[in-house]
């Protein structure tokens, strides 16, 4: 039995396939009422690990406990206590918003006289009131999105698994959505998302970056923004064309150079140094630079740097 | 010719049934311009790339695109651009070499140019060592990157994107912007649509479309410097009783949960940082940090989309 106020305990997690070694010793807990965001890579183990914490795989080696029931030995207790939504919302589209959810809610064995009031708490969760009818391949990114999530909680579940939730979705849509997920979450559902944009990832708790398998950093968006980067951010003012970047790139002390707008975040060791001695090495090779300015690392810079080439490596 | 807009929209609307989904819109775009379209669903961003593209015919106002009306001269406006829809037709039974051979084929891309412009467009964006791969076998970010090489084959003077990298991995989409900063650099225009507002923060210039029309259009500092009122960032483990505490305090305009704290809108500007302190103090929340905060492109959106719906 897991400890109190602890959803999920993974120890020393091991998945391979034949010879591929999909997840690598990996550990964590999530707390109850906690929003727990996966980055990664393509082929980084994101889905493996909801798999097998969904109990749909089974692990080679470890163990996961998932709401206090071992996804090995019990994997059917865990599927009852799971909701799970996948990035193409898995509705059906020739059904109608209402008919989706009575579908989902007979699947995940919702009494009937619940069933009622859950779909009705859905329709109003999901903004969905006057559009019940509508068939749920006509509705827009967001309102879909809204009925998908609907649908994977009618039942209650006190952990839910999020796959790249909000792809696709416009802005307003995604942070009514979020604003969903952290209510559900202060009601004490713990919740795990598998994402590839920062915006979403600035929404969750704590952030667990994968790498070929490996957990390589578990810390909160502020505190992997503030320390998971080796070296410092400028932002670096000049003409952003190819010759610029290959400078840039070719620059002592630089470590990654990206555009950014009409300018770059340049990853360096030293910013101080780098900082007065960038602006001569540019303009010795015909390019003017503005500005040179330190600038906090976003998360995708920290992003790039542990987890960069990695995809072009995986898939060669 | 060089002083021509590369694209130029006047007044166009466009009707389905009783939905406006363009409306009077107009902007025009320079030259070597990357420009983002940028809105809720259903703002019209598809509809005005597809008008662009000459594949949609406007009910009023006109476009021209590369110097062409694309009403009367669709043929020309599809010689000189690319248009890069959501789904992008791909053959996953074809490699990779015999994908951007086929849209080679289909552009008239003579045989010598396209073996150094295919080389180019592929190492540009790392995809040199899978020229053999079947695009079926191809990773989503790959996919895409794929799509957008054979895109740009042809050299187009103007390349449309509608939504180009959702769902592709943050290296794979340094890749992809890499390869559209060379072209631009050449002189190409790129018009991209995006729902992701750290992707829009890369766009030279960004339009706010909401029910078709144009709400803000211009550079994402200036957009985001004329933002009315301020935005003040909370850091607290306590984010949903912070919100709560804060939900009626009559200087807030917008109020939303993150990761670490919550995000604040206040009309009063910077001055409102005191109230929101005190009101957390009162409530006892234990707050690590509090600071005005440059406003993101999502705030600037938010707060003008929720202008716009507040008038009738």
């Amino acid at each position: 039995m897991s400890a109190a106020g602890e959803a999920v305990v993974v120890q020393d997690l091991v998945k391979r396939f034949g010879g591929f070694t999909a997840v690598d010793r990996v550990s964590f807990t999530a707390r109850q009422g906690e929003v727990l965001g996966f980055l990664g890579p393509n082929g980084a183990g994101k889905s493996t690990i909801i798999r097998i914490l969904c109990g749909l795989l089974r692990p080679t080696a470890g163990r996961a406990l998932v709401a206090g029931f071992d996804v090995t030995r019990d994997p059917e207790a865990v599927r009852a206590r799971i909701g799970y939504m996948s990035q193409r919302f898995s509705l059906y589209d020739d059904l109608s918003a209402i008919e989706n959810l009575r579908f989902f809610g007979g699947l995940y064995g919702v009494a009937p006289a619940e069933l009622r009031q859950r779909i009705a708490w859905a329709v109003e969760m999901a903004g969905l009131r006057g559009r019940e009818t509508a068939l749920a391949g006509t509705l827009a990114g967001g309102w879909k999105q809204r009925l998908a999530l609907g649908c994977a909680v009618l039942h209650r579940p006190p952990i839910v698994f999020l796959d790249e939730p909000t792809s696709g979705v416009d802005p307003m849509s995604r942070r009514q959505f979020w604003q969903l997920i952290h209510r559900m979450a202060t009601d004490g559902v713990t919740v795990f998302v598998s994402t590839h944009y920062m915006d979403e990832a600035a929404y969750c708790h704590r952030l667990a970056l994968l790498d070929r398998g490996r957990l390589v950093a578990l810390d909160t968006p502020a505190v992997l923004r503030t320390t998971a980067l080796r070296g410092a951010v400028l932002q670096v003012q000049a003409p952003p064309t190819a010759e610029t970047l290959a400078a840039l790139d070719a620059a002592p002390g630089v470590l990654g150079a990206a555009v950014f707008g009409d300018g770059f975040h340049v990853v360096v060791n030293d910013a101080s140094a780098v900082q007065d001695a960038l602006p001569v090495f540019l303009a010795a090779r015909g390019i003017p630079c503005q500005a040179v300015v330190p600038i906090a690392p976003s998360l995708e810079d920290v992003f790039v740097q542990r987890l960069g080439r990695r995809d072009a490596e995986s898939a060669a | 010719m060089s002083t021509e807009a590369a694209v130029a929209v006047d007044g166009l609307a466009k009707r389905f049934g009783d939905i406006r989904a363009v409306d009077r819109l107009s902007f025009a775009v320079a030259p070597g311009e990357l420009f983002g379209l940028v809105g809720p669903d259903g703002a019209g961003k598809t509809t005005t790339l597809r008008i662009l593209a000459g594949v949609l015919a406007p009910d009023a106002g006109s476009a021209r695109v590369a110097g062409h009306d694309v009403v009367r001269h669709p043929e020309s406006v599809k010689h000189a651009i690319s248009y890069m829809p959501q789904r992008f037709g791909l053959y996953d039974d074809l490699t990779v070499d015999e994908n951007i051979r086929f849209y080679a084929d289909l552009f008239g891309v003579p045989r010598r140019e396209r073996e150094r412009r295919t080389a180019r467009l592929l190492a540009i964006c790392g995809m040199t060592p899978f020229r053999g791969r079947l695009a079926g076998a191809l990773s989503g970010g790959m996919k895409q990157k794929l799509g957008l090489s054979c895109a740009l084959v042809h050299r187009p003077r103007v390349l449309l994107l509608d939504e180009p990298t959702t769902g592709v991995d943050p290296v794979s989409r340094r890749d992809f912007w890499r390869l559209l900063y060379e072209l631009l650099a050449e002189g190409m225009t790129v018009i991209t649509s995006t729902a992701y507002l750290d992707e829009a923060e890369r766009c030279h210039r960004l339009a706010l479309l909401h029910r078709g029309r144009a709400i803000l259009c211009d550079t994402p500092a200036r957009l985001k410097a004329g933002m009315p009122g301020a935005v003040v960032a909370v850091t607290t483990p306590e984010s949903a009783a912070a919100r709560d505490a804060l939900a009626d305090l009559p200087d807030v305009t917008s109020l939303h949960v993150v990761g670490d704290g919550v995000r604040v809108v206040v009309a009063s500007g910077a001055g409102g940082l005191a109230a929101i302190r005190d009101r957390l103090r009162a409530a006892g929340i234990a707050v690590a940090e509090i600071a005005v905060v440059s406003p993101a492109i999502e705030d600037v959106f938010v707060a003008s989309v929720a202008a716009a719906e507040a008038l009738p």
